[in-house]
């Protein structure tokens, strides 16, 4: 196997206990934050070559938000990596109990190109503060920021501890035969089963930020303005290649009336009334997912936008009204500038629409009416929910980000990541002495020892539990 | 015969029904599993004599007393379980409500093993409950008895659609796999549990793996060697060796095992006199094919005590090999039977390389007076948990979480983390639909000011 020596070589430096101490996993931390000072033209330069990512975004995204997990991690690595001393019963009173934080050892982060340096570098924080190596194996498809981050991250990490692995699907595959101590993957549902399936072979578990449809309800009562520009920003950013932008739309016909307009608005508030010149607008990252979602463009009827440009691999933000359940763009996730409005009768037949289909990984909700919003948090389930905005909960590194059924499992963000790659060791060291009191569970059984395990194992009922 | 499909179809039609979700209705179904346990007390404990040859307390402190503990503790921490864990906001989102909800995850499917029949299946099925899901549980056909009373006795009890139990062997079990679950808990050996992880893998479902491994048991020359072989005899020959968390093998310095030896023979007496075979308190194998297996494991090796075997009645007594080669069979997989074998090492850094160089064990346990050396060994080795000093007793302990790393497993459960393991933590930001001004900033155009 191609990566058999790379694996063993840092299974080597792992056995050797070099990413243990908390000053060399700071050390490492600290040249991952002047990776992103230092390279911060060239990843905005080479995520503009690869998807026509506008500089803002590219900053905000693959920059700032990494740089405040990466400050997080900094701040709190001390306490997150001690024991975590645990409440005793009767007969351990005497006895340290904790979780000791182990890391796993040599982990392995796949990561996606449409927010490609983010997407390995958050995991890879958290793997580092956790006290792993990690082979990290960035997506081939955006190929500038590949080729940036394995000619240039080597000279800032570790290579004993860190590589980077760079190819395509048969490299991969090759990759997953190894045997790791954890897989981080985020991509697709098909290609995580593919993943997963590798990782049962030598019993690794995984963590798996896949996708979905992302539903997006907007009731009567709402204000028509905010909700656009809010919609609009999370389905454009990136021209809508985002794991947890705003699918699709489920509103009333009457809704539908009112949105078109504000949406038309938000649009040119945003790129002006013509996108393509915007600095703003971003491009599909392929010949291959420009022709995908091009091919979308006949489901319904669009109301707005709908041109597209193959040199560029530009197309236009885009709102298809009228759409239908059974019209293509809706059989699967769109990861474009496309948004359909879905009309539905009322919230309950959104709820059952939602619900009748594969859990998203996030779920938006728009009322004025915190009730209604309640309503659809509560009657549905999804990885994350926003309510009256949109991809703003994975800003917040106090939450968890992942999925659940088809759009993931596990998550991260903040302390999460530095969870995710860490074995929660269960520790009781218990004195030598004291050999009496463990003399009821010792055989000859009987029943007055019986008795008395009984009495010192026993949690005790405090009465009635009162429930609201 | 229902097929698997109609048996999942329904816990998941009723799961979507939403009845498994209100607080009341959880603990309502955790009361009726309590008073099961309680009135059928004498039934339980006939079925495990039956399979296990275990004796009235010893079942009852094995799988009865924990789960009691288990059933309480969820009932009366299931609310604060429960409610919405409200998280610390930054700037932007100070005004906004930003919490974690903890929802039940659909069907889970809980698959026991039968060493513990009985509360492999009903721990992992009160945390299971106490989320709100539907469970479909499947015991242990080896353990026969234990798998025919539980299917007997849970609808009785329970919601009968909500917590189907479901019988049968591999072809059973196999079938099941098929079908879409939202988690799946699986106690029993490695090779197994990389089928359920790959049967998971079709559906995207989320496993948690309670494995094994040879879980080694490090003597240090500075220790009590009286009490340390006491506790180690205890752990070792409970359940007949067939237990997860048991010591496998001995590792020490040579000047010492004569004298373990020596120790665990006379704390063996004093457990169960002078005839083993005799005692009500000493289990058996649970079956031919095992006992096979075990008695394979001693040939060619020095027997220091014991040896003696019925297959009859599948009985092999207490025994322990000195000298062992590390190459020899019986280091090579999970023994899970009443022999013991002493590998001897020179020192502790002998010991640790020793256990670094094989598959992580579901447990590890060290003895010693030096607490140093304690933590030496425990920060220098990998394991699913570790006891210092004595052997099992992290088991025992809800606070700490219950699995293995590696080979001997993945995830882990007990007390809250039972509820964790069942339960999906979902992010929720809720924002006022007013107060746009705020978000001007990230909007398009961009500009240097706005970054």
């Amino acid at each position: 196997n191609p990566y058999a020596g790379l694996v063993s070589h840092l299974r080597a430096s792992w056995l050797s206990g070099k990413t243990r101490p908390m000053e060399y996993r700071m050390a490492q931390l600290e040249a991952l934050g002047r990776f992103l000072d230092d390279k911060k033209q060239e990843i905005l330069e080479a995520t503009e070559l690869d998807m026509g990512k506008p500089s803002f975004e590219a900053y905000f995204s693959e920059i700032l938000l990494c740089k405040n997990e990466l400050n997080v991690t900094l701040n709190n690595l001390c306490h997150w990596m001690k024991d975590e001393h645990v409440d005793k019963n009767l007969v351990m009173q005497l006895d340290s109990a904790f979780i000791r934080k182990d890391p796993y050892g040599v982990v392995l982060i796949i990561a996606p190109w449409n927010y490609p340096i983010h997407l390995f570098l958050v995991p890879l924080i958290g793997a580092i503060a956790a006290g792993n190596c990690v082979i990290i194996k960035p997506s081939e498809i955006s190929k500038n920021t590949e080729r940036l981050v394995a000619e240039t991250l080597g000279c800032y990490l570790d290579s004993d501890c860190f590589a980077v692995v760079t190819g395509g699907v048969q490299e991969t595959t090759r990759l997953l035969e190894n045997k790791f101590d954890y897989i981080f993957f985020t991509g697709s549902p098909p290609v995580g089963r593919i993943v997963m399936t590798a990782a049962a072979k030598h019993l690794t578990p995984v963590t798996l930020e896949l996708g979905g449809k992302n539903p997006c309800y907007v009731s009567d009562a709402c204000d028509v303005t905010n909700v656009a520009r809010r919609v609009a920003w999370g389905r454009f950013f990136n021209a809508g290649q985002t794991c947890i932008a705003p699918d699709y739309l489920l509103c009333t016909l009457e809704m539908q009336e009112k949105l078109m307009p504000a949406l038309r608005e938000a649009i040119t508030e945003f790129f002006g009334h013509n996108p393509k010149e915007s600095p703003d607008f971003g491009r599909i990252v392929s010949d291959k997912h420009f022709q995908r979602i091009r091919a979308l463009l006949g489901s319904g009827r669009v109301a707005i936008g709908g041109q597209t440009d193959e040199a560029e691999r530009y197309i236009a933000p885009t709102v298809l009204a009228d759409v239908q359940p059974s019209d293509p763009i809706m059989q699967e996730e769109i990861f474009g500038p496309v948004l359909p409005i879905v009309v539905v009768a009322n919230m309950d037949e959104a709820i059952d629409f939602i619900n009748a289909r594969p859990r998203p990984l996030a779920l938006y909700a728009f009322s004025c009416d915190s009730k209604v919003v309640n309503q659809v948090l509560e009657r549905t389930s999804s990885g994350g929910f926003c309510g009256n905005d949109t991809l703003m909960h994975v800003t917040l590194t106090s939450l968890p980000f992942g999925g659940i059924g088809n759009s993931g499992l596990g998550k991260y963000h903040g302390k999460f990541t530095f969870d995710t790659f860490t074995h929660q060791r269960g520790c009781l060291h218990r004195s030598m002495g004291l050999e009496a009191l463990n003399a009821p569970r010792y055989p000859p059984y009987t029943q007055q020892k019986l008795g008395l395990l009984t009495a010192a194992f026993e949690v005790k009922r405090r009465g009635t539990c009162t429930l609201l | 015969m229902e097929s698997m499909q109609q048996v999942v179809g329904r816990a998941r039609a009723a799961f979507n029904s939403g009845r498994s979700r209100p607080l009341e209705f959880r603990i309502q179904q955790l009361k009726a599993l309590e008073r099961m346990v309680n009135e059928k007390e004498k039934e339980i404990l006939a079925a495990l004599k039956a399979d296990l040859h275990k004796d009235g307390p010893n079942a009852y402190s094995h799988e009865i007393m924990g789960l009691l503990g288990e059933l309480a503790l969820a009932m009366e921490k299931l609310q604060s379980w429960a409610a919405p864990q409200h998280v610390k906001k930054n700037l932007l989102t100070m005004r906004d409500e930003a919490y974690i909800r903890y929802e039940p995850l659909g069907v889970v499917l809980i698959i026991g093993a039968w060493n513990y029949p009985f509360i492999l299946v009903m721990q992992p099925l009160v945390g299971a409950i106490a989320a709100g899901n539907a469970v479909v549980v499947k015991p242990s056909e080896v353990s026969e008895n234990t798998a025919r009373l539980v299917a007997e006795l849970l609808p009785q009890y329970l919601d009968k659609e909500l917590y189907p139990v479901v019988t049968g062997g591999v072809p059973e079990t196999t079938e099941l796999l098929t079908q879409r679950f939202d988690h799946i808990l699986y106690t029993g050996n490695t090779a197994v549990g990389k089928i359920v992880m790959a049967a998971a893998a079709k559906h995207l479902t989320p496993v948690t793996l309670e494995l094994g491994g040879k879980s080694p048991c490090y003597i240090d020359k500075d220790c009590d060697l009286a009490v340390a072989c006491r506790r180690i005899t205890w752990g070792k020959y409970m359940n007949c060796g067939q237990t997860c968390i048991a010591p496998d093998y001995i590792l020490c310095d040579p000047s010492i095992q004569s004298k373990v030896v020596e120790n665990i023979k006379a704390t063996l007496q004093e457990f169960y006199g002078e005839d083993v075979k005799s005692s009500p308190d000493y289990e058996r194998i649970v079956n031919k094919r095992h006992f096979k297996r075990v008695k394979s494991l001693l040939e060619g090796q020095k027997i220091a005590l014991g040896g003696e075997t019925d297959e009859a009645s599948c009985f092999i007594a207490p025994t322990i090999l000195t000298d062992v080669s590390p190459e020899s069979k019986v280091m090579e997989e999970e023994i899970f039977g009443p022999v013991l074998p002493i590998v001897t090492v020179k020192s502790v850094e002998e010991a640790i390389e020793f256990i670094n160089h094989r598959e992580k064990p579901l447990a590890l346990y060290v003895f010693s007076n030096n607490k140093q050396l304690i933590k030496r060994v425990i920060s220098e080795t990998s394991s699913g948990g570790v006891t210092g000093n004595d052997v099992i007793m992290h088991f025992f302990l809800s606070t700490l979480p219950f699995g293995g790393v590696g080979h001997s497993g993945m995830g882990a459960y007990h007390g809250r983390h039972s509820f964790e393991t069942f339960s999906h933590r979902r992010a929720c930001l809720i924002k006022d639909l007013k107060m746009e001004s705020t978000n001007k900033m990230r909007y398009p155009p961009g500009s240097q000011k706005k970054v």
